[in-house]
C-alpha cells in the first residue's frame, strides 16, 4: 500500500477566514449575462471586478424528498418527513408537505437527509491528485508574509479528488492556501461542482478569508531568515498589520477626499487592510490553547476577530476564551499526535468545546477526510456521549453544516434546511452517524450533483477520463 | 503547508498507568494468574465458525479453554457479565507500528533504518513498550499487531507482538514473521530510476543470496566475484527464498503487482502483497496464485502509483476468493481498523469477511497460528465490545491479552478529564 510501507500521508493545513455574514448577491437567474466589465481607462484596477464568480445555479425541476428522517441542522430530527425544493431554495420541510404536480419525488423510506456539508478546510485544486510536485500549488512559501496570495489563483477545476468530495456529501468547502507562511494569502469559498474553471465553482457573496498560521510551520520553515521561534511568529503578525493600519488609512483619506494621486496598490496591504475594515475573516490554522490566546489577543491589538482557529487540537482547554471571543474551533475527531503541537489530541475536543458553548466545527484539511466528514462527525459525538457529556444529534449534524456556514460567512444562504435556504441537500442510504451510511444523492443548490444509483448523475474530472486499465470496466 | 504526517503512527513518552497496571498484574501469586474466567451471556463470533448467540468463552492460563453455549463454567471461576455485549477475537494489524519510536513526531519514528537492502533490520529492539500508542490502539480492540518497517527497498524484518507487556520479550510472539519488499514506486531509485531496474536488482540478490548459500566455504576464501549485498543481509533472505518465512512485498499499480507474481513464481516465494491499489485488476491471478491481500480499504485516490484506485477494491478481491486483510492508514491511528473494517462492509464486503480481515486472515498470513480465532487452546485475546465493532456507536469495554484484563486508559482519557472544568483543577 501506498501507505502501509511509507506509513504518512501527505497532507496540508492551512486555515483562512471569511468573516463578514456576506451581504450575499444572490446568484444571477440561469442563462442572464455576466455583469459587464468596467474598462474606461479613468477607473483604478481596484475598482474594477476582482475575479468575480461565474457560477450560475442550473434549472432543475422541484424536487420532493417523501418519508424520510431529516435532521435540518436548526434544531429539529423530523422522522417521516418530506423537503421540497425548487429552484434552487428550499420551500417546505414537514410531514405534510404536497407534492407539486411538476415535483420529481424521491422516497426517503428508511433513509436520512441533512444539509449539504461543508468544509471550512481544504486543499483541493491546490494540492490536487495525482499529487505530483507539478500541481503543488498551496503554500508560496518564499517569504513569511504573503497575503497577497490568492487561493483561487491556484485551484484546478478538475482535479480529481473533487467528485469524490462530492460524492461524501460535501457541497461547500473553503480552499486555503498552506500553513507555510505567517499569512499564507486569500482563501476561496466555492461550490463543489462540475467546471472548466474555479470562477464558475466561487460561491457568490461569500467573504474572502485570509489565512494565519501559528506554531511550528511558519518557524520551521523560514528558520535561517526568521521567523525562527513563536515569539518570531508573533512580531511578524504584528509588523504586518502595523504596516496594514498605515495602508487602510492612507486609501481612506485618498478615498474621501479624492485629492491628488491615489496611493499605490499593495495586494499584500489590500488583504490585510481588509482583515481590519472586517471585509475578510481570519481563518487561523493554530493547534495549541496558549497560542490561541496569543492570537485572540493580536486580534484586540489590531480590532479585528478570529473567525475560527484550525487545526485547533486544544481547543477543549480553551473552550471558555473561544465562547467569549466568538471564535469557532475547527477540529478534527481523532487526528492528532502527528507533532508536538498535535501531541494533546483528545477524542472529545468537539463535544467539550460545544459544552462550553463555542462553536465546533468538524474539518478535514484532507482529501481522504472530505469524503466521510460525517464519520468524523459520529466519532467525536459518540466519543462525547460515552464521555457523559451532554450532547445532542442536532448540535453534532451542525458541525459539519450550520456551524461551518458560520465560519465562512454564509449561514445566511445555507448550511441548514429551512424555507428560504438554499437547496444544498444530501440524501443519505441511513443513519447519517453510522459507518455503514453512504450519501446516495446529492444537490447542491438544487442540481443533483451525485447520484450513487444513476451513473449519468456520477461526472468525472478530465484527469480521469481514459485512465482505466486496457480491457478493465469500472 | 504540505507536511508529512504520519497516520498509522504516533506514539510518546510513559503511559505510567498502564506500566503500573501490568507491574502489578505480574505481581499476582501465580494461582490467581491461572484463575479461569467465564465471559458470559453475550454474542461470541468466533470467526472460526458462525455466531454463538447467549454464549461463554472459558480462558485459563492464558489461553481459551471453551467457547459455547451450554457450557459448565467451573466454580471458583471469575464470571464476566457480557449480556447484551458482542464478543470477537482480538483484533490483528497487519501494518502496525505503535510503540516504535515516537513514531510520527517528524524524525523520532524508529521504524526504518537508512539505506536500501537491509532484509536483516530488525525493529523490535526499538519497540517500546511504554509507549502511549499502545493502549491508544488497545482502545480500538487490537490486541496484536505486525510491525512492518518502511522507508526502504528491503527495509526489513517484520516481527509480530501483542500489544500488552512490560518487556520487548513479554510482547513478542514472532521474530521474524516476515520480511519487506518494496516493488511500488517508492523503491524506483533503488533501482536507478526505473522499475525495470529495481526487479533486476531484486532478481541479482536473491540470486546472490542463493549462490553465497552454495559456496559459503569460497565466500570465506574470497573465491567469489562480489555480491551485491553484504553477508549478513544475503543470510537474511534464505528463509524467504527456502519458502520458511512470509515475504510482505508491496505493489500498488497493476505492473507493479504483474512484477510481485513473476518474482512468487520465479523463486516460489510465500507472499503476502500489501497495498495493491490496483489489485482488483489482478483478483483472479492473485486468487489463483494464493497470494492474501493486506490493503487499505479506503484508499481511491488516483496517483500515478495507483491510478485505478477505487473503494470496492477489497470487495472485488474477495469476492475473486482472494484471501483478503485489512489494515489501517487513515488519520486517528492503529485504533480506527475497525471503522476501516466497518467501511469495507459500507463498500460490499460481507460484515463476516470484515472480521476475518482483521482477525483470522492476518493471523494465517504472518505464521500465528494460535492467533485469530476464539477456538480452545489458542492465546486468549478477546474483546468484549458494547455492540457492533465496525460502527461508531461502539465501544471496546474490556480488552483481554493473554487472558489478561488490559488497562484502556490512555494520555487522551487524562488530558479530557483533566480538561473537563476549566480552568483545570489543579492538585
Amino acid at each position: 500500500m501506498r501507505r502501509l510501507y511509507f506509513a504518512g500521508l501527505l497532507a496540508a493545513c492551512a486555515p483562512t477566514a471569511a468573516q463578514r455574514p456576506a451581504p450575499a448577491a444572490p446568484a444571477p437567474a440561469p442563462g442572464s449575462p455576466a455583469t459587464p466589465v468596467a474598462t474606461t481607462q479613468d477607473t483604478l484596477s481596484s475598482d474594477r471586478p476582482q475575479y468575480p464568480s461565474t457560477y450560475r445555479r442550473r434549472p432543475n425541476p422541484p424536487v420532493l424528498i417523501r418519508n424520510a428522517t431529516v435532521l435540518t441542522g436548526a434544531g429539529e430530527e423530523l422522522p417521516n418527513a418530506s423537503v421540497l425544493f425548487r429552484d434552487g431554495k428550499v420551500v417546505a420541510i414537514g410531514t405534510s408537505v404536497a407534492a407539486p404536480t411538476d415535483a420529481q419525488v424521491v422516497d426517503g423510506t428508511g433513509k436520512f437527509v441533512t444539509p449539504g456539508i461543508i468544509d471550512t478546510h481544504s486543499h483541493l485544486g491546490v494540492y490536487a491528485a495525482p499529487g505530483t510536485a507539478a500541481e503543488s500549488d498551496g503554500n508560496e512559501a518564499t517569504n513569511p508574509v504573503t497575503a497577497e496570495v490568492w487561493a483561487e489563483h491556484s485551484i484546478w477545476p478538475q482535479d480529481p479528488q473533487i467528485p469524490l468530495a462530492i460524492a461524501g456529501g460535501v457541497t461547500v468547502m473553503q480552499v486555503l492556501p498552506g500553513s507555510a507562511n505567517l499569512v499564507g494569502g486569500r482563501s476561496a469559498t466555492v461550490r463543489l461542482v462540475p467546471a472548466r474553471t474555479v470562477q464558475e465553482m466561487k460561491f457568490p457573496g461569500a467573504p474572502y478569508g485570509v489565512k494565519l498560521a501559528c506554531g511550528e510551520n511558519p518557524k520551521r520553515v523560514y528558520q535561517s531568515r526568521g521567523p525562527s521561534t513563536r515569539m518570531g511568529n508573533m512580531a511578524g503578525y504584528r509588523a504586518a498589520f502595523i504596516q496594514a493600519e498605515q495602508y487602510r488609512s492612507r486609501w481612506d483619506k485618498w478615498l474621501k477626499e479624492k485629492k491628488g494621486d491615489p496611493p499605490a496598490r499593495d495586494l499584500r496591504m489590500e488583504t490585510l487592510a481588509g482583515v481590519l475594515r472586517g471585509e475578510i475573516s481570519v481563518q487561523n490554522h493554530c493547534y495549541r490553547g496558549d497560542e490561541m490566546a496569543q492570537m485572540l489577543d493580536l486580534a484586540k491589538e489590531f480590532g479585528f476577530k478570529i473567525r475560527s482557529f484550525h487545526h485547533a487540537i486544544e481547543a477543549y482547554k480553551v473552550a471558555d476564551l473561544l465562547a467569549a471571543n466568538g471564535t469557532a474551533a475547527s477540529v478534527w475527531s481523532d487526528w492528532g499526535g502527528f507533532k508536538m503541537e498535535a501531541f494533546d489530541q483528545i477524542l472529545e475536543n468537539a463535544p467539550l468545546v460545544t459544552r462550553a458553548g463555542a462553536r465546533a466545527v468538524i474539518h478535514t484539511d484532507s482529501p481522504d477526510g472530505i469524503q466521510r466528514m460525517n464519520q468524523d462527525m459520529a466519532k467525536a459525538y459518540y466519543a462525547g456521549v460515552r464521555a457523559g457529556i451532554p450532547l445532542t444529534r442536532d448540535q453534532a449534524i451542525r458541525w459539519i453544516t450550520a456551524n461551518p456556514a458560520w465560519v465562512l460567512g454564509i449561514e445566511q444562504l445555507t448550511g441548514t434546511l429551512e424555507a428560504g435556504k438554499q437547496a444544498d441537500v444530501v440524501l443519505w442510504s441511513g443513519d447519517p452517524f453510522s459507518v455503514y451510511s453512504k450519501a446516495e444523492k446529492v444537490w447542491n443548490e438544487g442540481w443533483l450533483v451525485f447520484d450513487r444509483l444513476d451513473p449519468k448523475h456520477q461526472y468525472k474530472t478530465d484527469f480521469n477520463i481514459g485512465q482505466t486499465a486496457p480491457g478493465v470496466g469500472r | 503547508m504540505s507536511h508529512q504526517r504520519s497516520a498509522i503512527s504516533y506514539r510518546v513518552a510513559r503511559a505510567t498507568t498502564i506500566v503500573t497496571f501490568l507491574a502489578l498484574a505480574c505481581l499476582l501469586p501465580a494461582t490467581l494468574r491461572a484463575q479461569t474466567i467465564a465471559i458470559t451471556g453475550g454474542t461470541v463470533y468466533p470467526v472460526s465458525g458462525p455466531r454463538l448467540s447467549n454464549a461463554t468463552v472459558l480462558i485459563r492460563n492464558g489461553r481459551i479453554v471453551a467457547v459455547g453455549t451450554n457450557l459448565t463454567i467451573p466454580s471458583g471461576a471469575v464470571r464476566v457479565d457480557a449480556s447484551g455485549k458482542w464478543v470477537t477475537p482480538g483484533l490483528i494489524h497487519a501494518n502496525a507500528n505503535a510503540g516504535l519510536g515516537v513514531a510520527g513526531l517528524n524524525g523520532l519514528g524508529e521504524g526504518a533504518v537508512r539505506g536500501e537492502v537491509n532484509p536483516s533490520f530488525n525493529p523490535i529492539e526499538a519497540v517500546d513498550p511504554a509507549a502511549f500508542t499502545i493502549p491508544i490502539a488497545r482502545t480500538g480492540g487490537i490486541t496484536s499487531a505486525i510491525l512492518v518497517p518502511g522507508g526502504a527497498f528491503f527495509p526489513g524484518q517484520a516481527p509480530a507482538v501483542d500489544y500488552a507487556g512490560e518487556r520487548i520479550e513479554d510482547m513478542l510472539i514472532r521474530r521474524n514473521a516476515a520480511i519487506g519488499l518494496d516493488l511500488s514506486s517508492g523503491s524506483r531509485e533503488a533501482g536507478g530510476g526505473s522499475r525495470a531496474g529495481v526487479m533486476a536488482r531484486v532478481r541479482r540478490l536473491f540470486d546472490d543470496a542463493l549462490e553465497y548459500s552454495r559456496r559459503k566455504a569460497d565466500f570465506q576464501r574470497a573465491a567469489m566475484q562480489s555480491l551485491s549485498a553484504p553477508a549478513k543481509e544475503l543470510e537474511a533472505l534464505l528463509p524467504v527464498l527456502r519458502g520458511e518465512q512470509t515475504i510482505a512485498i508491496a505493489a500498488n499499480r497493476r505492473m507493479d503487482i504483474e512484477n510481485a507474481l513473476r518474482l512468487t513464481r520465479e523463486y516460489k516465494l510465500r507472499t503476502v502483497l500489501f497495498g495493491a491499489v490496483e489489485g482488483w485488476q489482478l483478483a483472479r491471478q492473485l486468487a489463483a496464485a494464493g497470494i492474501p491481500v493486506a490493503l487499505e480499504p479506503l484508499q481511491d485516490i488516483p496517483s500515478f502509483d495507483g491510478l485505478g484506485a477505487r473503494l470496492d477494491n477489497v470487495t472485488l478481491l474477495r469476492e475473486a476468493g482472494v484471501k483478503v486483510i485489512i489494515a489501517q492508514g487513515d488519520p486517528g491511528g492503529e485504533r480506527n481498523l475497525r471503522y476501516a473494517a466497518g467501511n469495507a462492509v459500507r463498500n460490499g464486503l460481507s460484515w463476516d469477511d470484515a472480521l476475518a480481515a482483521i482477525t483470522a486472515a492476518p493471523a494465517a498470513a504472518f505464521g500465528l497460528a494460535d492467533y485469530g480465532t476464539l477456538e480452545p487452546g489458542k492465546v486468549a485475546n478477546l474483546v468484549v465490545w458494547s455492540g457492533d465493532p465496525f460502527d461508531f456507536k461502539s465501544a471496546a469495554e474490556r480488552v483481554y491479552i493473554r487472558g489478561q484484563l488490559t488497562s484502556l486508559a490512555t494520555r487522551e482519557t487524562e488530558l479530557r478529564d483533566k480538561y473537563r472544568t476549566l480552568p483545570p483543577r489543579e492538585p
